[in-house]
């Protein structure tokens, strides 16, 4: 029996269709798509197609509103520093508690730098309160820069009812939708939204390569300037393997979009269901009314997450956690707490991702193992006696704190 | 993931004396809600002699703190109390054949659950002095408290100080933002401005560059006894030293020395040396500790 992946939100395997498409940029066609020769002449027609791929993945009314950049957080910089240079009057940026750190940390910076930074806050199920959104958007602020879905929860935000406020606003919006393309169908062409982030790594292309959409006559300042690549608006030549893995990958992600939501939405609330079903003092974290199809985040009370990891690791089963001793912080995920989940439990967090590689015998199998997992190191915990938390918790084990 | 030992995944996986100890006369209750651990030690004191004839553990934690806990426990059984308050994190650390730096905390728990024990063992009341900030200094595991501190108490001014009172950044360099930023917190607390050490020397450090390829083997020598020098009030700072022993082509040879030697950050420090010969001579250096050469000598 093969290990089993449930952490495709981290990122994901490249699609052995993907590695076949990208192989030959390589090697027969090396050339420099800036090159007037047939070298060079028949990569930029390739890239060309990509664009196409994407564009349609996105439902972008233009193939030239695609930017290719080299990450998502690539993409992100590039769209709220834009906002900013372009309008230099305007000292406000709105965005949320929960976003990436490739959104949250910018943002950080930017206060220093003497911008003032809005972030909305989430109630205990992630999601925001529209109206504060609404009191915020002023012709002061320059753009507004929502996750379109978690990555911890996939819990969704309406950023398409928040573009259309924004935009009534006259205010520019950016949504960072890494986990969001190629899960969910989207049509960008039918909304307001003027900038979005993507990254290949997250839908079976390689590490590498992202997409900055931008809506056409969206006043826009590059990042990195230099030569005429992608219109003069993203310099630096093209990395035109990778581009054509992220054209194949768009195409591949349209074509399985169905069976995203229907085939990967069912083996993950089975998932769910069966570690719920057998596991006392577990949650659901995030809504799970609405949000992405592939993602589960269960809370596991009074277990901390990097030791749920290492169990299930040596059992051949890869995950990730909100815990702090995974990322070497010494607070739980940002996300967690910003939802009000309790210590006790938001250090307990795992979050299971799906692609659609999995196989319910994968599900089945990891349903198996969870349950003594948890039910080990709950043996262990000072919160936990004879199967069930210990009488009132925080006062029967009452630790001094560090 | 983590880089962990061999004994620490094995104390994770296999820990020994998890549970409570039955008719426990020492119970120590410590954690850190936030960073997620949480520690409870037990203790069987034989009143005569002290002696800790059992002990166990329960923790709310990571795989690194649920090893720790372990080894603390196998650490102190049979010990008197009194020999189990010698017992140091550095002890700990390396009973588990080292911890990451961003672990090293998880040490630090089991040896105040093991304080905060004695003293309920005694009647006492133990309060906890310790507090924990955000890693800074991934190379020697110093934390933004920790400088903070450091920098109020000594009126520190410039990384370099900074550097030179804790060791942070002091081996790859990549915190210098990081420490900057503390420093210029601290300062405005008192009313002053952080100013960043100008840039180096452009003329002297030009020069040196462009002498660097010709330098004769005695220049070169001197050069890096130079540069060793410059370490030392940093190792000596924390009672430790570093001596010049030999240099043969790339390979420099020092002796490490006082609380250096066998010190479980030894490495990190020839590290932290040879990144600094590195970017002062512009060429690949190895820093060995002198022993090796010798033994390989005698060998050979």
């Amino acid at each position: 029996m093969g290990d089993i992946y449930l952490d495709n939100n981290a990122t994901t395997m490249v699609d052995p269709a993907v590695v076949e498409a990208m192989l030959p940029f390589f090697t027969e066609q090396f050339g420099n798509p800036s090159s007037l020769h047939s070298f060079g002449n028949q990569v930029g027609r390739a890239l060309k197609h990509a664009r196409r791929q994407v564009q349609e993945l996105l439902g972008a009314e233009h193939d030239s509103e695609i930017i290719f950049t080299s990450c998502g957080t690539e993409s992100d910089s590039t769209a709220i520093l834009s906002a900013l240079k372009a309008q230099p009057a305007r000292r406000e940026i709105i965005t949320t508690v929960v976003e990436h750190p490739a959104v949250l940390t910018l943002c950080e910076q930017l206060e220093k730098e003497g911008y003032t930074v809005h972030r909305l806050g989430v109630d205990e199920r992630g999601r925001l309160d529209l109206d504060e959104y609404r009191g915020l958007l002023s012709d002061q602020v320059a753009v507004v820069s929502v996750m379109w879905a978690n990555n911890e929860s996939g819990t969704l935000f309406p950023v398409k009812e928040m573009a259309e406020m924004a935009s009534a606003a006259g205010v520019m919006f950016h949504t960072d939708a890494v986990q969001a393309v190629g899960k969910l169908p989207i049509d960008l062409k039918s909304t307001a939204i003027d900038m979005l982030s993507l990254s290949g790594h997250k839908l079976h292309a390689p590490k590498g390569i992202g997409v900055l959409y931008l809506r056409r006559g969206t006043r826009f300042r590059p990042l990195l300037r230099g030569g005429h690549q992608e219109r003069g608006r993203r310099a630096g030549t093209e990395n035109a393997a990778s581009i054509v893995a992220l054209g194949k990958a768009a195409e591949m992600a349209l074509e399985h979009m169905a069976y995203e939501n229907v085939e990967v939405r069912a083996m993950r609330d089975r998932l769910e269901q069966g570690i719920l079903a057998v596991v006392p003092n577990a949650f659901v974290t995030g809504n799970p009314d609405d949000r992405l199809p592939n993602t589960a985040n269960i809370a596991f009370e009074y277990i901390e997450g990097e030791s749920i990891l290492l169990l299930l690791n040596k059992v051949g089963i890869a995950a990730s956690s909100g815990s702090a001793c995974t990322s070497g912080s010494l607070e739980p995920s940002h996300v967690m707490r910003a939802m009000g989940i309790p210590y006790t439990a938001a250090h307990g967090t795992v979050r299971f991702s799906l692609s659609r590689y999995n196989t319910m015998d994968e599900i089945e199998r990891v349903i198996e193992a969870v349950p003594p997992v948890v039910a080990q190191l709950r043996k262990l915990s000072p919160y936990w006696a004879d199967g069930a938390p210990v009488q009132d918790p925080e006062k029967a084990f009452a630790p001094t704190y560090a | 993931m983590w880089d962990y030992s061999e004994k620490v995944k094995d104390y994770f996986f296999n820990p020994k004396n998890a549970g409570a100890v039955e008719e426990a006369n020492a119970v120590g209750e410590v954690g850190s809600i936030s960073c997620g651990d949480a520690l409870r030690l037990t203790l069987k004191v034989d009143p005569e002699t002290e002696v800790i004839q059992n002990a166990g553990f329960q923790t709310f934690g990571c795989g690194s703190a649920i090893a720790s806990s372990s080894a603390l426990t196998e650490i102190i059984k049979g010990m008197t109390v009194d020999d189990a308050l010698k017992v140091t994190n550095q002890d700990i650390a390396d009973f588990l054949e080292g911890l990451p730096p961003e672990k090293m905390h998880c040490s630090v728990m089991g040896r105040e659950a093991l304080q905060a024990a004695v003293a309920n063992y005694r009647g006492e009341e133990w309060s906890d002095d310790h507090e924990e900030g955000a890693l800074v200094c991934k190379c020697f595991a110093i934390d933004a408290v920790m400088i903070e501190e450091t920098v109020r108490a000594n009126g520190l001014r410039t990384v370099e100080d900074v550097t030179n009172y804790t060791k942070a950044g002091g081996g790859c360099a990549s915190c210098h933002e990081g420490i900057e930023e503390i420093l210029t917190k601290v300062l405005a607390e008192q009313g002053e401005t952080f100013q960043a050490e100008p840039v180096k020397q452009p003329a002297k450090e030009a020069a040196a560059a462009s002498a660097a390829g010709g330098m004769t083997t005695l220049q070169r020598i001197r050069r890096i006894e130079r540069v060793i020098e410059s370490i030392r009030p940093q190792l000596q700072a924390d009672h430790g030293d570093v001596e010049l022993i030999d240099v043969d082509g790339p390979t420099v040879y020092v002796k490490m020395t006082g609380a250096c030697s066998g010190c479980q950050m030894a490495s990190m420090t020839l590290g932290g040396i040879q990144q600094r010969l590195m970017e002062d001579l512009g060429e690949f250096i190895k820093v060995v500790p002198a022993s090796q050469p010798q033994a390989a000598r005698a060998g050979g």
